[in-house]
């Protein structure tokens, strides 16, 4: 058993991969409980489709492609304000519209440049986390410490903020300046976890953790801490999931996140839908939950 | 009325997108007595206060505390919304939300000293709250939670206080603590700005009011706003007067 554990470890591609999936478990998950507890999972969505024609715009001119998509993420969350404050138009449809344009454009951008050059679409879309270099493992140990460091040194304003954004701003906190802070946080880590999951599953990350974490505690550091506990057990065993039944791994890390979620949505002692104290009917909790689905279908 | 005490809202103006919210509002606040702002159902009394305190643009006008603008002056500023307004679900304990109130005092990437931990326990014990530290926000009824958010609002050591619908759907006990708290705040010499839809019994607690339908229709003592031409004019005629039910 010990030494099925140890066998992939002689391969230095899956100890970097393994050390980027911990990093990019732990700092999605932290940073995507701002965008939970604010509603603004679908921003996390957004953002991440959003990058891709910075990363092609960037290759195009021969800069640094993950620069280039961290403008275009950050850019792109300055247009939905754009819109949602100078128009009557809704939130929700602001990112529907930016974040389709911006992946569309990307898609196009990054086919006509596959045409001349080694680079591939796939791996920008879902991660190409056994290709990664010590280089690309470096960058997002960088950028995860710098993360994890700003959240710590603002707990106290962002908890305010997210919380009770007029409150804060009455209260004479730069808010603004926060939600910007904020929002290039939640870009910075979507970058660092491009090359590990690609746009498309990185939201998986950034939600799932701390969602099943705030089924299972009552506050903010909690769900952080929890959830990142959570994000690093799922990289971990789904990067060996994935070595051994020879599966995607960005899936596979995907896969075991949803699977943790299913078992504190049903499970959680506090508000688990088959452990929640209101079952104490006599009733089988499993046949309650299932008359009510057919309930509502009537 | 002394004028060093007090706040000036000159030709205060709020539009949103060509429907006028507020207009032209002069009128003065005293410090020392609790202040009521009534009107009907978007008569602009929360844009009043957000208005005031910079929360929402304003299209026109100016509000000085002690002769300086007062949007520059918001670490004097308590404000609680409307309960409305707050994500109840939020992962936060009492006594996180407690602790708010002395976020912007601590200053920047420093955790709450001692004294501020103390202030806030304080705080928390004046509205009856203190056994409820560790519980979720989510889980306390809604004259709990406004508790909390009162107390918040004690820990930040404030010279204003504003209140955005305290009364809205709370039990007897909670409006008796928070009168409480306002007439000691009143009496302290502080500013209490209370917006109360409702003109039930609770309305004989105020000093001042501040009748409003997007134009000031009148502010001074209750008794010189509470007349019936004012509350007509206010109320076009459809006045549910103070001794009516309180809904």
């Amino acid at each position: 058993m010990l030494q099925a554990l140890i066998e992939p470890l002689q391969y230095s591609f899956m100890q970097r991969s393994l050390v980027i999936a911990v990093l990019v478990g732990i700092v999605c998950a932290i940073v995507g409980s701002y965008l939970m507890v604010q509603r603004l999972a679908l921003l996390g969505d957004a953002i991440s489709h959003s990058v891709l024609p910075g990363l092609a715009i960037a290759f195009m001119i021969g800069a640094d492609i993950f620069v280039g998509a961290f403008i275009a993420g950050v850019l792109s969350t300055v247009v939905i304000t754009f819109i949602r404050t100078r128009s009557p138009i809704k939130e929700d449809a602001a990112m529907g519209i930016v974040f389709s344009a911006f992946f569309a454009l990307g898609i196009t951008l990054i086919t006509i440049i596959q045409k001349d050059n080694k680079i591939d679409l796939n791996h920008f879309l879902f991660g190409n986390i056994l290709g990664v270099t010590a280089e690309e493992v470096r960058n997002t140990a960088i950028i995860s410490i710098v993360v994890v460091t700003v959240v710590v040194l603002l707990y106290k304003e962002l908890l305010f903020y997210t919380f009770d954004p007029l409150g804060a701003q009455a209260a004479g906190l730069p808010v603004n300046l926060l939600n910007f802070g904020l929002m290039v946080l939640i870009a910075l880590t979507i970058v660092a976890s491009l090359t590990a999951v690609g746009v498309i599953l990185v939201l998986a990350l950034l939600i799932t953790p701390g969602a099943t974490a705030y089924l299972l505690v009552k506050r903010l550091n909690q769900m952080m801490i929890l959830g990142a506990a959570i994000g690093i057990v799922a990289s971990i065993s789904g990067m060996y999931i994935s070595y051994f039944f020879n599966l995607p791994s960005g899936p596979a890390i995907v896969l075991v996140t949803s699977g943790f979620f299913t078992l504190a949505l049903l499970f959680s002692p506090s508000q688990g839908i088959l452990t929640y104290p209101q079952s104490s009917s006599g009733v089988f909790p499993v046949w309650r939950e299932l008359k009510s689905l057919m309930r509502i279908k009537n | 009325m002394d004028s060093n005490t007090a706040i000036t809202v000159s030709h205060l103006e709020v539009q949103y997108r060509n429907v006028v919210a507020l207009e032209d509002v002069n009128l003065v606040m005293r410090s020392g007595g609790i202040t009521g702002i009534i009107g009907p159902n978007g008569a602009g009394k929360s844009t009043l206060i957000k208005a005031m305190l910079g929360l929402t643009p304003v299209t026109n006008g100016i509000v000085l505390y002690q002769g300086k603008p007062l949007m520059n002056q918001l670490d004097k500023v308590a404000y609680v919304p409307q309960r409305s307004q707050i994500d109840w679900s939020y992962p936060a304990t009492v006594w996180d939300v407690v602790l708010m109130g002395r976020v912007r005092k601590s200053g920047w990437f420093r955790r709450f000293s001692s004294v501020s931990r103390q202030m806030a326990a304080a705080a928390l014990e004046r509205v009856g709250m203190s056994d409820y530290r560790d519980r979720s926000i989510g889980q306390l009824s809604g004259g709990q939670q406004q508790r909390v958010f009162i107390a918040r609002a004690l820990a930040e050591e404030a010279e204003i206080f504003c209140f955005d619908e305290p009364l809205a759907g709370i039990d007897k006990k909670t409006e008796a603590v928070i009168f409480d708290i306002f007439h000691e705040l009143a009496n302290a010499g502080k500013i209490v700005l209370v917006v109360n839809h409702d003109l039930g019994k609770a309305i004989t607690h105020f000093n001042d009011l501040i009748l409003l339908n997007t134009e000031l229709i009148a502010s001074g003592s209750r008794a010189s706003v509470l007349k019936p031409e004012n509350m007509n004019r206010a109320y076009r005629g459809q006045v549910v007067f103070f001794e009516g039910e309180a809904a």
